[in-house]
């Protein structure tokens, strides 16, 4: 039976079921991603205080949307397209199990819009943590369970592929580099759907009444377990996609095998440890259960994250100076294909996640700095850095590179898609610095009024406070101008872009596989090992990627020095013990 | 070649590994072990930690010990809400619930205290500002921590966790002042 | 002779290759690590609060 085909412009073989199953988990996607969207622009414009669009019962609403669209429905439905694309197409694999991977899909459609109807219907503006013992109503929790006994399905469907790709030798040696990768986000997302699972089956069952008591603490323990680690599984997915899109584009490999894989393996165990981070405040938990945990064992998961942006842009070195591109420390990032989405948004994802992701996040996670940014804004502002560009616009840069390939149509309005990495990223970065300054001069997350209007007693925020909240306001607007694009490029192509394939018709883009005479290879030839380097370089005693650790050390210096800074801002409050 | 191929060797563990990987990884882990024994030193050296003192309780038990609090060192109202001023170094108490922050406190300049701190029926967020200080509070669990203000001012408590529809009006108030 | 049975042979996997091309036992590893050290390991820290009086 014929079930191949093969893209004639990138050579990547598709499955026909893993094909549709890709386009219509992308679609899903990039549907979840438009709700999210709107909903920001009504919590943006409404945390600036001088428009302060929203009421009140709206506005929970909205950021309750936003949320769970955004952190939720937006990159799971993403990452199982990514799982399948690396399991199946990375590997040549027929999908195990399609039947179960739509039932899946099914369960995961279903919990997603019943989860957005409840929060539609108003009475479960419960923000997306829906901390007991504050209720939300029981097709909330439901919602979300079959949606996550959805993506747990995704999550076998991938683990059998890589089983049948190997009984079936359908590639050579070990599995790429981003099929590990891809596998270590799905390990991750085993764990935290069974602590959704844990958490929020007896919330739901407290919700209909069959149980009368939630321990508050409990639940911050075991949701956060959800919350916390649904998040580093974009940090496996977009580390992944980083090494795909440098692959594709440079023809990049690894700089090691042996140290991006254990890498990765650094993930696999201690990644999930972070969970910490949410409860470095909370009473009663011990500081040494604090301390390891929020350091993700002492620091090795950072370790392997300092690791991945070191090797990631020192892969793309190399490779662009393997052609040639050897004058000065920079030359191969400045003759890079900058206008390009799928490079520039690969690379300013990488860089934004690094320098404020990634060095924020770790700042806010020391134990006893946490005490002057816990629910902050400063904390959106991070995760805005590590999920709404590290991920989100890595995810976007893959949709780019995608559209032609997996959907077979030519990219509507390219000269959109070429800015829209520039707009995204520069309205998000200037949205996500000053509220970090704002979190600084602690102006809090999920609050309607920084005014306190109706209350009793009073107390006024500094002027530079209301300033950076409307500085934030104006890169949120145009961080959402860049989704804007974002979503016309992606649906336009689908409904109009260039059809590369004469039978790539609108059902097409939205899920139903080509002819079938498209698919006209029944067993595909083995994934080839990479091709051996004509000069070995390995092990060299020279630097590779000279500009590459410049940028390392450059970071590493932000990192010492905003470190620090944050120590001694401690020190300046009241003395606590 | 390329990431998404599979690896070019078939024992790819035994690859050396160049000396730029080699020397990043050696400072990366000198910095991380840095940063992981900087919270150790603060317990030991730094002046701003959590005790991780805490109690199960319940909102009756802890409303009746704020309750006591109030009766007993209660110097005046404002804005409807008891004023108290407990002796310097005792145990004081403040309750968050839908929508205050109760009562309000005056404290003595560089005195310590031990603050009770528990909610009544969500969570909530001690948010002490200007200071910055933020702490969760959650309902069935009672927070102790002993703080020592060291500067004159009015603070307010800002509740900075998400806690229904009149959430942004949840503020309460500490003095500390010279006595 | 030995020499010829090492040509034949394909050269043994080292050990922690072997545990990166295992993807279930990463998993486990993946799951049983946080489930230690962040939940169970937490759920006693909340457990063992003691009652006010």
């Amino acid at each position: 039976m014929a079930r191949f085909r093969v893209c004639p412009d990138s050579g990547f073989y598709f499955d026909k079921s893993a094909e549709s199953l890709m386009k219509v988990n992308a679609v899903a996607a990039a549907v979840s991603l438009l709700i999210a969207g709107i909903m920001a622009l009504g919590v943006i414009l409404t945390r600036w205080q001088e428009v302060h669009l929203l009421p009140a019962d709206l506005f929970y609403q909205a950021l309750t949307l936003h949320g769970i669209n955004a952190l939720i429905f937006w990159i799971i439905f993403f990452e199982i397209a990514i799982m399948y694309f690396a399991a199946s197409t990375l590997l040549r694999c027929r999908l195990a199990a399609p039947k179960w991977a739509w039932t899946g899909f099914v369960l995961m459609i279903i919990g997603a819009v019943m989860n957005n109807v409840a929060v539609f219907q108003g009475r479960s503006s419960v923000m997306m943590t829906s901390y007991a013992p504050m209720q939300a109503e029981p097709h909330f929790y439901l919602g979300l369970i079959l949606f996550a006994v959805g993506a747990l399905i995704g999550c076998f469907v991938f683990l059998g592929t890589l089983v049948i790709a190997k009984d079936e030798k359908t590639y050579e040696g070990s599995i790429p580099l981003v099929t590990f990768g891809a596998l270590t986000a799905c390990i991750i997302a085993v764990f935290t759907i069974a602590c959704g699972a844990i958490i929020l089956i007896p919330t739901f069952l407290w919700s209909i009444g069959y149980i009368n008591h939630i321990d508050a603490a409990m639940y911050r323990l075991v949701w956060w377990g959800l919350g916390h680690s649904s998040q580093q599984i974009n940090v496996a997915a977009h580390v992944s996609v980083w090494y795909l899109i440098a692959g594709v584009l440079f023809g990049a490999r690894p700089m090691s095998e042996k140290v991006s894989r254990s890498a990765f393996l650094l993930y696999i165990l201690f990644l999930q440890l972070a969970s910490a981070h949410h409860i470095l405040v909370d009473p009663g938990i011990s500081s040494e259960w604090k301390v390891f945990n929020t350091s993700y064992a002492m620091y090795l998961a950072v370790l392997a994250s300092m690791i991945h942006g070191l090797t990631v842009p020192g892969s793309v070195e190399v490779a662009q100076r393997a052609k040639g591109l050897t004058k000065g420390m920079f030359e191969w990032l400045r003759k890079a294909p900058w206008d390009n989405p799928v490079f520039s948004g690969f690379f300013l994802s990488l860089i934004i996640f690094g320098f404020i992701g990634g060095i924020t996040g770790v700042v806010m996670g020391t134990e006893q700095i946490n005490l002057i940014i816990h629910n902050t804004i400063y904390v959106p502002a991070h995760f805005h850095a590590t999920v709404a560009v590290g991920t989100t616009l890595a995810f976007m840069a893959l949709t780019y590179l995608l559209i032609p390939v997996l959907f077979r149509r030519a990219l509507f309005l390219p000269w959109v898609a070429k800015m829209q990495p520039y707009v995204f990223s520069a309205g998000m970065t200037l949205m996500i610095l000053f509220m970090l300054g704002a979190g600084t001069l602690g102006v809090s997350r999920r609050h309607w009024d920084m005014d306190f209007t109706g209350a009793l007693l009073s107390f006024e925020y500094p002027g530079t406070a209301y300033v950076m909240m409307a500085v934030a306001g104006i890169g949120g607007v145009l961080g959402v101008l860049g989704g804007v694009m974002y979503l016309v490029v992606t649906v336009g192509s689908l409904v109009f872009g260039k059809k590369l394939d004469e039978s790539a018709g609108f059902l097409q883009s939205f899920g139903l596989p080509l002819p079938a005479a498209t698919y006209n290879i029944s067993r595909a030839d083995p994934v080839p090992m990479a091709p051996r380097l004509a000069v070995e370089e390995h092990g060299s005693a020279g630097f590779e990627a000279p500009g590459t650790f410049v940028l390392a050390m450059a970071l590493l210096v932000c990192f010492v020095v905003y470190y620090f800074i944050n120590w001694g801002y401690l020190a300046s409050v009241w003395p606590l013990s | 070649m390329t990431s998404f191929l599979p690896p070019s060797e078939r024992i790819w563990w035994k690859v050396p590994i160049g000396r730029q990987e080699l020397v990043w990884i050696g400072i990366a882990l000198v910095w991380c072990l840095i940063m992981f024994f900087m919270m150790p030193y603060w317990h030991l050296y730094g002046k701003q930690n959590l005790s991780n003192e805490a109690y199960q309780t319940t909102p009756a038990s802890f409303q009746a010990k704020v309750d006591g609090m109030v009766e007993q060192y209660k110097v005046g109202e404002e804005a409807g809400m008891p004023v108290v001023r407990p002796p310097a170094g005792s145990d004081i108490y403040m309750l968050g619930r839908l929508w205050q922050w109760y009562p309000i406190l005056e404290l003595e300049k560089d005195k310590s205290y031990r603050l009770h701190l528990s909610s009544m029926d969500w969570n909530h967020g001690f948010s002490l500002q200007p200071v910055n200080i933020n702490l969760q509070i959650i309902p069935g669990y009672e927070m102790v921590l002993t703080v020592t203000p060291d500067q004159i001012g009015d603070y307010a408590v800002v509740c900075n966790e998400y806690c229904g529809i009149g959430h942004h009006t949840m503020l309460g108030k500490i003095y500390v002042k010279e006595i | 002779m030995p020499q010829e049975e090492n040509l034949q042979e394909p050269e043994r996997i080292p050990f922690f290759q072997r545990l990166l091309e295992n993807p279930f036992l990463l998993l486990f590893l993946g799951v049983v690590v946080p489930t230690v050290f962040y939940i169970l390991w937490g759920i006693m820290e909340i457990a063992t609060i003691p009652v006010a009086q």
